[in-house]
């Protein structure tokens, strides 16, 4: 199959067409955000504060890039490994988060959150850090900034690569090859 | 008696630093190349695809391969007739360091206390190893550690009577338990014998070995053989998504041990494989 492209903000009845194993072109914003990140905006929800940006149709990128060199947009921006998230995904999903970015396994609570939400679970290559932000146009710090690689930024994209890897219907790309 | 200033150790740290951030190993190019033709699947041969043209644009706009730039590890060969001028080695290596990562604009990765967590600003310190030996030799095999695979690395004390099958199970158990995260195609270095720090020690110094280039003892050499057969049947594949490239090569390095003892350290390393070697 050809690389499929998408632009976001994605819905649910665009993720529930997406298959485990398609190749993606992601254009369109994306935000960044990871263990620190996600847990400042945990306790956002908790407190019943506002959110920093509005998660409904968005996609969370995991990843914390290098620093930009003067004059560039971004420094390498790979995927950091997606399970240290998991615990923290739940309610994101709950508030319309409809696709996320990462490396490696999901929790089998993250999968079902999935299906139920009708979200996608992309996979970018890990240790393509330079190839990925060569699709990164434009990054704008949106909050936290004091966690240097760890603060959100919404990255514009073009042709971001990606993998759909945990699709709406509980196919998961890890688990096809392991079983074959 | 060779004197050596401090300040030529500390440009030759730094310079490294951001060369092998920013080049790709040409073996580990190679080997992308050579599994690309084998691998077959249509994702698999994306993946190495998208790998080598990472190693192109990095190289191009001087970006790093990895946002991952590591944490330095540094194994430094020392002839006992060497003298240093303009103060300490040790305070040279880690201002190399100091200066690589923020002239290279590399990512600063490391925390002062493991438990409180504050991060140093400047990638230091880095991990370094002594080695005294005879004449006037200075080396530095120097490295720059990632930690998605670093974090998928185990030890074992095995029995004696386990041996090499006992070996074989660890690391394949290892490997398929490390599954997508360490970012496969991994190298895998292992270390046998010695003591557990002397076993850890060595699996990693097996990773700055050139790529596949096999132990000198016979034995081992098959060993390894047998080990990037067996895992690369797992079929984890280029970023554990399925294929027959789960591992470019298998390093061990081995060291006598006890009677009672057959310790085992398995170190994953990505294929951001990042070393290079300063000689003085
Ligand atoms: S494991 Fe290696 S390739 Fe993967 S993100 Fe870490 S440093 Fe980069």
């Amino acid at each position: 199959m050809d690389k499929i492209k998408i632009n976001t903000p994605l819905t649910e009845s665009i993720c529930r067409k997406l298959e485990a194993g398609t190749e993606v072109l992601i254009t369109g914003t994306i935000y960044t955000a990871r263990d620190a990140a996600h847990m400042r905006l945990l306790n956002l929800i908790q407190t019943g504060e506002s959110l920093p940006f509005d998660l409904e149709g968005q996609i969370i990128y995991y990843a914390g890039p290098s620093p930009a060199r003067p004059g560039e947009v971004i420094g390498a921006c790979g995927p950091t490994t997606s399970y240290r998230m998991d615990d923290l995904t739940e309610p994101l999903l709950r508030l319309g988060l409809k696709g996320m970015i990462g490396k490696g396994q999901r929790s089998p609570n993250v999968i079902k959150q999935i299906q139920t939400h009708g979200a996608i679970y992309f996979t970018a290559i890990g240790g393509a850090g330079a190839l990925i932000a060569s699709r990164i146009i434009k990054s704008t710090p949106v909050a936290f900034s004091e966690l240097g690689a760890e603060a959100i930024l919404k990255l514009e994209v073009v042709d971001f690569p990606a993998i759909v890897t945990i699709d709406t219907h509980g196919q998961n790309l890890y688990d096809h090859h392991t079983k074959n | 008696m060779r004197t050596i200033n401090v300040n030529d150790v500390k440009a030759a740290v730094s310079h490294a630093c951001i060369e092998m951030n920013y080049e790709i190993d040409p073996k580990v190019l190679a080997a992308f190349k050579r599994q690309r033709s084998l691998e077959n699947s249509k994702l698999s041969v994306n993946i190495l695809s998208d790998l080598i043209e990472n190693a192109a644009i990095a190289e191009t706009y001087k970006a790093p391969l990895c946002q991952d730039t590591g944490m330095i590890v540094a194994f430094v060969r020392l002839g006992q007739d060497v003298h240093f001028e303009g103060g300490s080695i040790e305070n040279a290596i880690q201002e190399g360091i100091r200066i690589g990562y923020a002239s290279g604009y590399l990512r600063k990765s490391v925390v002062e206390d493991p438990l409180i967590r504050l991060n140093t600003g400047d990638n230091t310190p880095g991990v370094i190893y002594y080695e005294m030996t005879e004449g006037e030799c200075f080396e530095i095999e120097i490295a720059a550690k990632g930690f998605g695979s670093e974090n998928m690395s185990k030890s074992m004390m095995l029995k004696p009577s386990d041996g090499e099958e006992g070996v074989v199970a660890f690391v394949l158990e290892t490997v398929t338990k490390a599954g997508p995260n360490p970012c496969p195609p991994i190298i895998v270095g292992i270390g046998i014998g010695g003591t557990l720090d002397k076993a850890a020690q060595i699996s990693k110094k097996a990773l700055f070995r050139n790529l596949g280039e096999p132990h000198t003892a016979k034995h081992i050499a098959d060993l390894e053989q047998l080990l990037l057969k067996r895992i690369n049947e797992l079929g984890i594949g280029p970023q554990g998504l399925g294929g027959l490239t789960t591992a470019l090569a298998v390093h061990i390095e081995v060291f006598p041990t006890h009677i009672a003892g057959l310790p085992v350290v398995v170190n994953i390393n990505c294929h951001a494989s990042r070393h290079q070697k300063i000689v003085l």
